[in-house]
């Protein structure tokens, strides 16, 4: 029986990468993600990892290092946070152009201006679009879990393409949970080494990253597309493999109490963690309110939402971050899984914990008191900035 | 029979056989770079992986789904390859002793264009050269955003007329001078730096060659002349290389351990004029302006030859 160890999450995640053998970490430092790499580099340095950890001098070079290495066959790993990740900008799409497994970290923070180091999710959600397969932890457990998942979904010949892993800012990164370590030997048996399908390296000669046309772009971005979203298949077989071994089930979407419930909170990230308590305390009053996690982002889980919510009179979708003048980036997805259903449910979008400010349980019972309240039938873009002063 | 006296008998017979950048590539006619890119695969051998940033080079060499690269080629982005480069050079390194690709030494070659050395690139190749990869780093400037079309750079030279510092009636080209790039990679500590120009392509072999050798960070400035950008024509491509040093307006030289030699030495430069008067990018030039560039040139020049006749290799200073 594996032993529950107490630590900071920032370093579960390290320690989780550590036991994946990565051959290259190359990383920038940025809060609140830094914990990560540093704790990779005291793992080199104290003989316990042998990889080449690479301290370069910006989170361009530290993608770009990360391309370079997996690209000639190893297995990469990067992690960052905030302007980190836009720096990262230019080359991310790169990495799942080119098919490369890179496993990334994002300790999510918000943008500038102003500037601001706490939490929201602005920052993945500017790189929606980049051919990453995204997923979001709520808990300590999950990270460990999800690190170690990312690398075998990452290289499976039928996805090859690059993942982040979002755990938020702070509210995870910095805080200390109990959690269960798989054993080196299991995480071996699980994960397998990596068998690069190209590399360049005198012995395979080939030529990666070449120009392409109008003749071939497209086929090369329906190559791309066709991977991503035949992945779901291959994570949630993984996911089931892993519950198998280890007990612990993840799904797309994840259901917590919501047998009977007629209004359903839906959130991304450790905001689900809170909402079960909430969601806990509104029930014991005899309130119908449930919650739907939700855990992958990209590819976005169509069905898997339809299902969870089928019966319900109506959401509420709590985004982290604002696609200005238009949109909760989640809700506008959840809108369009259910645009044309038959007795769809009504969407109230809140946007809500922005620039790392707390959302409480009683905000939770606020928003589900609203959902409750929501009419069927009327479909509107309307989103709200939720507990703004001024507003 | 004495090599020297024979050397154009001999010369030939110095170079790699093997083609690794091969014909059929989209360069245009009278590419000095082309011609350049060709002698450093040849210098390297097989055993190279190539980093190209984005530019002539790259688009010419890799419309998929042909290639014209017969070593290992890895094209990422414009920034970044001197930063991609560390990656090869690192998963090459750590690879080779977890014994999961064979066990012989492999040359990280990361190469740009002078827009994604001088200008873009500059930031990561300072930060590659400061870790100390063994990563040898090969600029071929050509004084321009030749790809993009002729808009200037950090590499431009004083006066030249680009598409984005025109010459006009209220302009005369660039009003800056050339960023001197190989001093500030000497200043990195780099233990081999040299300048070179496939106009004396025995030369820039050697260097290649030693560069290679080097276990860590190298640095090889090549001048590519660009009949298109320049204004020139395209057969005095090789030439234009020779004047280019014969003025003194591109030094060919090294500096091995912080010990700096001219390999290529003349007795007397010739007038500047000689060089700019071939070249429509210079053509507005007044007789003041061609006499600044002269003094610049000289003084340049000068600069370089006292760091030649003064300045001691780093391991015969006392630390």
């Amino acid at each position: 029986m594996a032993k529950r160890v107490g630590m900071e999450i920032a370093l579960a995640a390290a320690e989780a990468v550590a036991l994946c053998k990565p051959d290259v970490v190359a990383a920038y430092p940025i809060t609140p993600n830094t914990h990560i790499p540093e704790h990779l580099s005291d793992l080199v340095a104290e003989g316990k990892l042998d990889a080449e950890f690479i301290c370069v001098e910006s989170e361009h070079s530290a993608l770009s290092a990360c391309i370079g290495a997996s690209a000639a066959g190893a297995r990469a790993f990067t992690a960052t946070s905030s302007q980190g990740l836009l720096y990262m900008g230019e080359v991310m799409p790169v990495v799942s152009g080119m098919r490369l497994p890179v496993v990334m970290a994002i300790g999510n923070r918000a943008l500038s201006a102003p500037i601001n180091i706490w939490n929201d999710h602005s920052d993945i959600m500017s790189q929606r679009d980049m051919g990453w397969i995204s997923i979001f932890a709520s808990n300590g457990q999950e990270v460990v879990d999800m690190m170690i998942q990312a690398f075998k979904i990452a290289e499976d010949r039928e996805v090859m393409l690059p993942i982040n892993v979002n755990l938020d800012g702070f509210q995870l990164t910095h805080v200390v949970e109990a959690m269960l370590f798989p054993s080196q030997k299991e995480v071996e048996k699980f994960l397998p080494d990596y068998k690069p399908f190209a590399q360049v390296h005198p012995d395979s000669v080939v030529s990666m990253g070449t120009l392409g046309l109008p003749e071939y772009y497209a086929e090369s971005l329906k190559a791309r597309d066709e991977a991503m979203k035949g992945s779901k298949k291959v994570i949630v077989r993984t996911w089931k493999e892993w519950e198998k071994i280890f007990g612990r089930l993840y799904e797309p979407v994840m259901k917590y109490r919501t047998e009977g419930a007629e209004a359903l909170l839906v959130t991304m990230g450790s905001m689900g963690e809170t909402a079960e308590a909430a969601i806990d305390e509104m029930r014991s009053k005899g309130m119908p309110v449930g919650l739907v996690k939700l855990v992958l982002w990209r590819p976005f889980p169509f069905e898997e939402i339809r299902a969870a919510v089928k019966g319900c009179r109506s959401l509420v979708v709590m985004d982290r971050a604002v696609s200005f003048g238009a949109c909760g980036p989640v809700a506008a997805e959840v809108r369009s899984a259910l645009y044309d259903q038959p007795d769809a449910p009504a969407i109230v979008s809140e946007i809500i914990g922005l620039g790392g400010r707390d959302v409480l349980v009683q905000d939770f019972v606020a928003l589900a008191e609203k959902g409750l309240k929501a009419k069927k039938g009327k479909q509107t873009e309307e989103y709200e900035i939720y507990g703004v002063r001024g507003s | 029979m004495s090599i020297v006296a024979n050397f154009d008998l001999y010369a030939p017979r110095l170079v790699n056989k093997e083609e690794y950048f091969v014909h059929g590539h989209r360069a245009c006619q009278g590419c000095a770079e082309a011609l350049a890119i060709r002698l450093m695969c040849k210098a390297l051998g097989k055993d190279a992986v190539i980093i190209n940033a984005t530019g002539c080079m790259e688009v010419v060499s890799s419309l998929y789904p042909t290639t014209a690269w017969k070593l290992p080629w890895l094209h990422v982005a414009f920034p970044n390859s001197a930063a991609a480069g560390s990656g090869v050079s690192a998963a090459l390194k750590v690879l080779r002793r977890k014994g999961k690709i064979s066990d012989r030494p492999v040359k990280a070659v990361s190469i740009g264009g002078d827009g994604g050395t001088f200008d873009i690139g500059l930031q990561a190749l300072s930060g590659a050269m400061e870790r100390g990869h063994d990563l040898l780093y090969v600029c071929f400037d050509n004084e321009a955003y030749m790809n993009t079309g002729i808009q200037r750079s950090g590499a431009t030279p004083f006066g030249a007329s680009t598409t984005t510092h025109p010459a006009g009636p209220a302009s005369t080209g660039k009003s800056a001078w050339k960023k001197n790039l190989t001093e500030i990679m000497i200043a990195h500590n780099v233990p081999y730096v040299a300048t070179a120009c496939p106009s004396y392509p025995i030369d820039f072999i050697r260097k290649v060659e030693k560069a290679k050798k080097v276990k860590g960070p190298a640095f090889i400035h090549v001048l590519a002349v660009c009949p298109t950008g320049w204004r020139c024509a395209s057969e005095k491509a090789i030439s234009m290389g020779r004047l280019a040093s014969e003025t003194g307006v591109f030094p060919i030289y090294e500096v091995v351990d912080g010990k700096y030699s001219l390999t290529i030495k003349h007795d007397k430069l010739r007038p500047v004029a000689d060089y700019l008067k071939l070249q429509g990018r210079f053509r507005h030039l007044s007789p003041d302006m061609v006499k600044q560039v002269q003094e610049r040139v000289v003084q340049e020049y000068n600069k370089l030859l006292d760091k030649v006749d003064n300045l001691h290799a780093w391991s015969e200073l006392k630390g």
